[in-house]
């Protein structure tokens, strides 16, 4: 029993509790930290099989910024929690059965008996003498540079639609037109109207 | 010794978890997005377990682009729940029938 | 020579589309003046090309004029084969075609549909044409296709009358079972040669010669035979031969004119012209010829003895025509081709004449076709009187007449042939030799019960008349039923007849007009005189030499050919044969029995009752058709309606396919709830069943 498989089995227990505890919180909010503790205890584990890289991304990108999102919205909508706990118990066992075949045929696939058997961890990094970082870095911009461009249009395209989805005008809201101001003539504001004087004098 | 059959069982377990909190949370949507989220995560295990098993990067670039997509997906996903709350005042998902013929 | 030939064809067409689509336009005179136009002109120029071809010694005629379609090696043509053969029929079919027209004018005169008469006569006029100068088996197929089409409407012209819509489906019906063999046989044709056309076919005729065929396997047929007896079959059809005889005597239900026309001078003839012009194809198989035999002697004695009982003028001249029509099929049977050719021309003339003359007698008695309420109409009547007495002459044949030649020779070549062997050929000398005798009977009992004795239907105006009818003539209750449905359906027909009783007549009887009788007189020259100028060119001169083909071994006119010493000589040897002293001795006892002692006739009908019952009822053909093949395609429409459409088509094709989308779109529908748990619940178990897949088969 290594230091690593000891380390492995504590973050994998709390990250089945935690997950457990996403699953089942009465609270959004709470559910959404126990989130962020199982995003943390994997991206703890991920350095513990050398996937360094990642595991900084999934604390930065999940826990910063995506979590932050759902704490964002869970806080903004105003969401009676009762009515959505409803039904909770009475589809726990058909859940626990799904879940339950399903595990058991995963399990069944791994093969229950070989959990233990395998080679050991290969630090293909190490052995090229770069970091995890650097490693990826060079395969993600010279063979994946396309994807990593795509993807790259991918985020823009959902930033963009995420506001697109969520702008709203509204009616009662007064603004300013900087276009409409900066477009204004004379012309439109000034009319010089002649009048034509009561009392005329005739030179 | 952490061995490849430990990982991709603690990805099968979170992948259940997260199967069994679809079932039981059918009717927030938040936590049935967060669901999704952890289903992601345990997908990504499996592929960080392979790549450093395998010693092959590809599985850690591939691991890379599925945290891209499902950031993504979070974004826009959060978006439609609220223009979806703000046009039905619910998140409700035994609500939202609208399709059904 | 080919604008005239296409103009002798379109030339009644013309007056057909003319008269059938604009009749309402150009009215009655213009109707008839076209039609009468188109075909004289045909008329005129058949006479024409008759002239060159008989007498000029024009060359034969045989050119495609217009291409239809062409498939592989096989193109369809329109075209026209003119040789002598084709000639006289067109001189025939034209001028008895015109004569009809004229008669027309007189016999319709009151009929609503006159234009529509009209129209369809000359377009019947066309597709016979069209089917006599055929120079293919594909137009001669359309031809006849055409003239059945045209005889259907003509059958069934008093369409409110439900015998008439009985009669021409009943034609129409009986016609398909001769056209499918007729088609099976130029499918044959066309399978051995290759070719539609007749000189490709004729050329080759030797080529099937000693060739097989297993229509049933383990039963080789020659394929000679085979050929000859499908075309013959739809010649049974047409030219209404023993068992397919049924419609001709129920198509009286016509209009009389088209009676003369189509159902007794030129349609019914088709048949016989094409085995005519299939001579060389008949000749390679002794066995068809046999059949052919056969089928006609059983046609021309059986049917002239039902005629006998007949009471309905009509009926009676029909069923001479089915027995004449026997004739000549036992004439093809007998290789005596030309025989039979002949006799179709002069029966042409003097059964178109009886016919004609029948229809002035229906006139004259206001649309009465009974004979037992007729007689003595011969002083009202003249004209009709003496032409119907000519054809009649004409038809029992009497030496000099132009029907002793015609019907002589065809027994006299059947007694030829039968010398040379096979008891098919003496059974059919026995049949036409006893057939004479039998048409002189039915003839000359016709003859008498109309124009003779006595009176026996009552004028209005001697009003005081209306005692019972005459004692001899039976009560109408046991007239045969044709009769029956005439007197009740005739008033719907001819409105002014309203409640007319069956022997009552509002006038006394008067010669026809003009129009009628001028047909009849011009149609009775012919029918005692054409015989003398071609009994010698057309029996034994060659005349259709290159058109008929007889192998020598069968050439029994060629024989009879050797005694013939002219036309006179002819008469007065035929004194001394047989046939004549049978039809002395028909006309001995039809006049002892019918002009003298009339109830004899009645002692006679009761002493061979079951006889005349069996004749009645006509050997009960038409019980047995209806009860097997009517009842049989009722029962299988009906099954095929309940079964085959009503369920399995509308049940469940149509109304299955229906209800198997709505079920299972139900099914769709329930599962599609628009509930995101139900989908994701779906994916869920997919996977499951994925992984268990994956978990067996590992």
């Amino acid at each position: 029993m290594t230091l690593p498989l000891i380390l492995f089995y504590a973050f994998g227990a709390i990250l089945i509790g935690s997950a457990l505890a996403v699953v089942t919180a009465r609270n959004s909010v709470h559910a959404a930290l126990w989130l962020v503790l199982t995003f943390f205890t994997s991206a703890c584990i991920w350095l513990l099989l050398h996937a360094e890289f990642l595991a900084i991304v999934l604390v930065l990108v999940y826990v910063g910024a995506v979590m932050v999102l759902f704490l964002f919205v869970v806080m903004m909508l105003d969401v009676k929690v009762a009515p959505l706990r409803e039904g909770f118990v009475r589809h726990l066992p058909v859940g626990l059965l799904v879940a339950g075949v399903m595990l058991a045929e995963m399990l069944g696939l791994i093969g229950f008996g070989k959990l233990n058997e395998g080679g050991a961890l290969v630090d293909a990094a190490a052995a090229q003498g770069l970091s995890n970082t650097e490693w990826l870095g060079r395969t993600l911009f010279s063979d994946y540079i396309l994807p990593f461009e795509i993807a790259a249009v991918i985020l823009t395209v959902a930033i963009i639609a995420a506001v697109a989805l969520t702008l709203r005008h509204r009616p009662n809201v007064r603004s300013q037109d900087p276009s409409a101001q900066a477009a204004v003539r004379s012309q439109d504001r000034i009319r010089i109207v002649e009048i034509a004087s009561a009392n005329k004098e005739t030179p | 010794m952490i061995t490849l059959g430990h990982t991709i069982a603690l990805g099968a377990i979170l992948f259940c978890i997260s199967v069994a909190g679809i079932f039981i949370n059918r009717k927030n949507v938040i936590t049935l997005l967060m669901a999704i989220e952890l289903m992601l995560l345990s997908v990504n295990f499996n592929f960080v377990a392979f790549s450093s098993f395998l010693g092959d990067p590809a599985g850690q670039i591939f691991v890379f682009f599925i945290l891209t997509v499902a950031a993504a997906e979070a974004a826009i996903g959060l978006a439609i729940l609220v223009v979806l709350f703000r046009n039905r005042a619910t998140i409700n998902i035994e609500q939202l029938g609208d399709l059904k013929g | 020579m080919q604008s005239m030939l296409l103009t002798i064809a379109l030339a009644p067409l013309f007056g057909a589309v003319v008269a059938g689509l604009f009749g309402r336009q150009i009215g009655r005179v213009g109707a008839h003046t076209v039609t009468i136009a188109g075909v004289a002109l045909s008329l005129v120029l058949s006479l024409v090309v008759f002239k060159r071809l008989a007498f000029d010694g024009a060359p034969v005629f045989n050119e495609n004029i217009y291409t239809w379609y062409q498939i592989g090696s096989y193109s369809a043509h329109v075209g026209f084969l003119i040789d002598r053969l084709t000639a006289v029929m067109m001189v025939v079919v034209t001028f008895v075609s015109l004569m009809v027209h004229v008669y027309t004018i007189g016999y319709m005169k009151d009929d609503p549909g006159y234009q529509r008469f009209f129209s369809y006569i000359a377009l019947f006029t066309f597709s016979m044409l069209m089917l006599v100068m055929s120079n293919n088996f594909l137009q001669l197929f359309f031809g006849w296709e055409a003239v059945g089409l045209v005889s259907y409407l003509l059958i069934g012209f008093w369409f409110k009358r439900p015998t008439a819509i009985f009669a021409n489906l009943k034609a129409f019906l009986v016609n398909r079972v001769g056209d499918f063999g007729f088609l099976l046989g130029i499918a044959a044709v066309l399978m051995y040669f290759g070719s539609l056309d007749y000189a490709t076919v004729f050329a080759n005729r030797e080529s099937i010669v000693g060739k097989e065929i297993e229509i049933f396997s383990g039963y080789a047929w020659a394929v000679p035979t085979v050929i000859g007896i499908l075309l013959f079959i739809g010649a049974m059809g047409k030219s209404a031969q023993v068992p397919l005889h049924v419609w001709l005597p129920d198509s009286m239900e016509g209009p009389t004119p088209i009676s003369a026309l189509i159902h007794a001078a030129t349609m019914v003839t088709a048949g016989i012209f094409m085995v005519a012009r299939m001579s060389p194809l008949y000749e390679l198989s002794e066995t068809a010829l046999a059949f052919v035999v056969v089928i006609g002697a059983t046609t021309a004695l059986f049917t002239g003895l039902i005629g006998l009982v007949q009471n309905d003028i009509k009926r009676v001249v029909a069923y001479s025509t089915l027995s004449q029509l026997g004739y000549m099929t036992v004439a093809l049977g007998a290789s005596a081709y030309g025989a039979a050719i002949f006799h179709l021309m002069t029966h042409a003339f003097f059964k178109a004449l009886l016919f004609l003359g029948a229809g002035s007698v229906i006139i004259a008695m206001h649309h009465e076709q009974d004979m037992r309420y007729m007689g003595g109409l011969r002083k009202y009547m003249p004209i009709t009187y003496w032409t119907a007495v000519l054809g009649t002459l004409a038809l029992v044949g009497t030496p000099l007449f132009s029907g002793f030649y015609s019907k002589d020779a065809i027994i006299e070549a059947v007694h030829h042939a039968s010398a040379q062997g096979g008891a098919a050929y003496t059974y059919a000398y026995w049949c036409v030799l006893l057939g004479v005798f039998v048409t002189a009977l039915y003839s000359f009992r016709l003859l008498y019960m109309t124009f003779h004795g006595r009176e026996r239907f009552v004028v209005a105006d001697h009003g005081s008349d209306h005692a019972p009818l005459a004692g001899s003539a039976p009560a109408p209750a046991v007239s045969s039923h044709g009769n029956d449905h005439h007197a009740n359906d005739k008033a719907d027909a001819h409105d002014h007849h309203h409640g007319h009783q069956p022997g009552h007549l509002e006038h006394a009887p008067h010669e026809s007009p003009w129009v009628v009788t001028l047909p009849l007189i011009l149609l009775a020259i012919p029918s005692v005189c054409i015989a003398w100028f071609f009994v010698e060119p057309m029996l034994f001169g060659g005349f259709f030499d290159g058109a008929i083909v007889v192998a020598p071994a069968h050439d029994v006119l060629a024989e009879m050919g050797k005694d013939f010493h002219g036309v006179l000589a002819f008469a007065l040897h035929g004194i001394q044969t047989p046939p004549f002293w049978f039809a002395f001795a028909g006309f001995a006892v039809a006049t002892y029995v019918y002009l003298f002692n009339p109830a004899m006739a009645d002692r006679a009908a009761r002493l061979f009752a079951p006889l005349v019952r069996l004749l009645e009822r006509k050997y009960g053909f038409d019980e047995l058709y209806q009860a097997v093949f009517a009842r049989g395609s009722l029962l299988l429409g009906r099954g095929l309606w309940k079964w085959g459409d009503a369920r399995l088509i509308d049940g469940w094709i149509v109304n299955g396919s229906a209800a198997l989308v709505d079920r299972s779109s139900g099914i769709l529908r329930w599962m599609q709830s628009g509930y995101l748990y139900h989908y994701a619940f779906a994916m869920i178990l997919g996977l499951i069943a994925l992984l268990g897949a994956f978990l067996w088969l590992k």
